[in-house]
């Protein structure tokens, strides 16, 4: 152990486990992080001290029990800075489609052999919900480049940097085509933060909207023109509320197509 | 200059050939991925045989079009800027040694590259281009290098889509500088003429006959059509007093509620030039790359100076965008940006159309 190395932990919470592969898919690189920091706390891949004072925390998981409350809070009274890691820790993630569900206690009834063992807190929220974020990295998974390229910053004593462009600037530096434009598919790059290289579009699909919402998200209009191009308010409510459900703004255009469908 | 030649569909082969052996990679129109690519070809049946657009604002479809035509579509996404003006490249890296560092220069790299099908558009568009990179108090070396090697085979248009007005704008539909040949298609082969001492020498090797005068009124008359057919057009060549003294017009918030900010536009602009410098070090500090990317006057980044945000909002960035195009533009290089292509019109998302937003904002 070398003790004049920076101290980094990963920590998980509600989530799928893959953002932590942006670590451990890294390869090569992960020889030279382990000569500029010490990973003290990583339990996915055989480190496991939650509570070790740290200089940089990064967090996978959204907050979706009342444990997670209680260790998140101790989270980042031993982390320096904390970082959080994805659509979950950012932004509630995929299973924040439950917030403001009613049915969801019935759900879990329904669900699970004994549900007296589920302790849910009502909503699914991401980590800035309930302690002060010092980064937050989009994805749904975050990306080894930029999981790693933010780390170095931070080991540098930059600020790293977090761009918010939307997927269609990366699109048109790819020569990817349109495929909004040339299929009227209901694509979300316009509004939708780049940082998975267009990969969708890439492949003539359209963008899910994985790593949440843009910088200057249009999301009223984007939702406009997926109505002139056909879709129904519920189609157009599934494509905002889907992985970021609950960023503003998808989440706002989202309610209110879901709302007139309701109607 | 000499007269107008004919070259039969049976010796585009040979056009092929004599670019490959006078030493240049050729790049030509294909069809791909529902849209029109300038991209590397080997052979004239790579060209885009039979096809046209379908295009209106934020649409753009390829459709069935005459068979014996190969260039019955007005334009793709891009064509040369990209070519010249690369979306990401690398200017320089940083390597860290025991008493400091060095610097090395990525070296511009000459090539020799033909490119096929370039509009009178797009011909207009690179003069504003060779203005910007080549003839400012600091030439840019990588693009100077890419312009050196550049030959243009431009195609008159003979079909332009419904977002097209380069008649309105002076800019087309035909070539009349800039290129090495120019092309006009008929149904049986092109009226060819000759740009530069490049274009000639190639056009020499070829063997070709005279255009017959009934060749060359054909041509003409299908370049007359394509203007009239034109519908789209901008109120005036020069809007710089106009859209100054309408800054407050209530229109900019209207189209703000519009616009993406997606930068579409700007990508898809062949006179758009703003670029971005990023620094990417290794995660052990020993090195570093430093490129420049295409940026846009829609995002966050170009209106950010030393700590402060000089365009907040969509409305903002669009009439930024809009009144550099159209206004100032003739301050910095004596005349408008625009060159009538559409491509703004075709490929925003939400079909947002320059011709109409001019037009509203002198009302």
């Amino acid at each position: 152990m070398n003790n004049s190395l920076p101290r980094i932990a990963v920590h998980k919470f509600a989530s799928c486990d893959g953002c932590q592969l942006a670590f451990l898919n890294a390869g090569e690189a992960l020889l030279t992080l382990s000569q500029r920091a010490e990973i003290v706390h990583f339990t996915e891949a055989g480190w496991d001290a939650p509570l070790a004072k740290v200089d940089i925390a990064f967090v996978e998981g959204s907050i979706s029990t009342p444990h997670d409350l209680e260790r998140i809070r101790a989270v980042r009274e031993s982390a320096k800075t904390l970082v959080t890691i994805g659509a979950c820790a950012t932004a509630g993630g995929l299973q924040a489609l439950r917030n403001g569900v009613q049915q969801s206690a019935e759900w879990v009834a329904d669900i699970y052999a004994s549900p007296e063992y589920i302790q849910s807190l009502p909503e699914s929220r991401p980590i800035s919900a309930h302690v002060i974020v010092d980064l937050e990295l989009w994805g749904c998974p975050v990306t080894s480049k930029q999981v790693l390229s933010a780390l170095g910053d931070l080991l540098k004593g930059i600020t790293p940097v977090n761009s918010g462009e939307p997927v269609c600037v990366e699109c048109k530096r790819s020569g990817h085509a349109c495929v909004l434009v040339t299929q009227s598919q209901p694509c979300m790059g316009p509004v939708t933060r780049t940082g998975c290289g267009a990969l969708c579009p890439a492949f003539g699909r359209a963008c899910y909207g994985c790593f949440g919402p843009a910088e200057q998200a249009n999301t009223a209009s984007l939702a406009n023109q997926f109505k002139h191009m056909g879709l129904g308010p519920k189609d157009i409510a599934r494509r905002f509320l889907f992985i970021t459900s609950a960023a503003s703004p998808f989440s706002d255009t989202g309610r209110h197509y879901l709302e007139q469908d309701r109607d | 200059m000499p007269p107008a030649r004919y070259l039969p569909h049976s010796a585009l082969p040979q056009l092929f050939d004599s670019l490959t052996g006078d030493g240049y990679a050729i790049v030509g129109p294909q069809a791909r991925d529902k849209r029109i690519v300038h991209a590397p070809i080997n052979a004239p049946e790579d060209l885009p045989w039979g096809t046209s657009h379908a295009r209106s604002s934020g649409f753009s479809q390829l459709v069935d079009g005459p068979k014996n035509r190969c260039f019955a579509w007005a334009n793709g996404p891009q064509a040369l800027k990209p070519l010249l003006f690369p979306p990401r490249e690398a200017l320089w890296q940083i390597n860290r040694e025991n008493d400091g560092f060095v610097v090395e220069i990525v070296e511009p790299t000459h090539n020799r590259l033909a490119v096929i099908g370039v509009r009178a558009c797009d011909l207009a568009a690179l003069h504003i281009q060779d203005r910007h990179f080549l003839n400012g108090p600091h030439s840019d070396p990588q693009y100077a290098a890419r312009r050196e090697g550049l030959l243009i085979i431009a195609v008159n248009c003979t079909h332009p889509a419904e977002t097209c007005f380069c008649a309105s704008t002076g800019d087309g539909p035909e070539a009349k500088e800039n290129f090495d040949i120019a092309l006009t298609e008929g149904d049986e082969g092109f009226v060819v003429e000759s740009g530069s001492p490049a274009g000639e020498r190639i056009l020499a090797m070829l063997s070709l006959d005279e255009a017959s005068s009934e060749q060359i009124e054909d041509a003409a008359s299908e370049l007359r059509n394509a203007a009239a057919s034109q519908k789209r057009s901008l109120p005036s060549n020069n809007l710089r007093d106009s859209l100054m003294a309408r800054l407050d017009h209530p229109r900019w918030q209207e189209v703000a509620e519009r616009c993406l900010s997606c930068g579409n536009c700007t990508a898809v602009c062949p006179t758009c030039f703003c670029h971005a410098e990023i620094e990417e070090a290794s995660l052990d500090g020993s090195h570093s790359l430093h490129s420049r990317e295409w940026d846009s006057c829609f995002g966050e980044r170009h209106g950010y100076i030393h700590g402060k945000q000089l365009r907040p909002g969509t409305k903002q960035r669009y009439r930024q965008w809009l009144t550099h195009k159209l206004a100032t533009w003739h301050d910095q290089f004596g005349r408008s940006g625009c060159v009538g292509c559409g491509r703004c019109i075709a490929w925003c998302p939400v079909g947002i159309d320059i011709t109409e937003e001019a037009a509203a904002l002198l009302k």
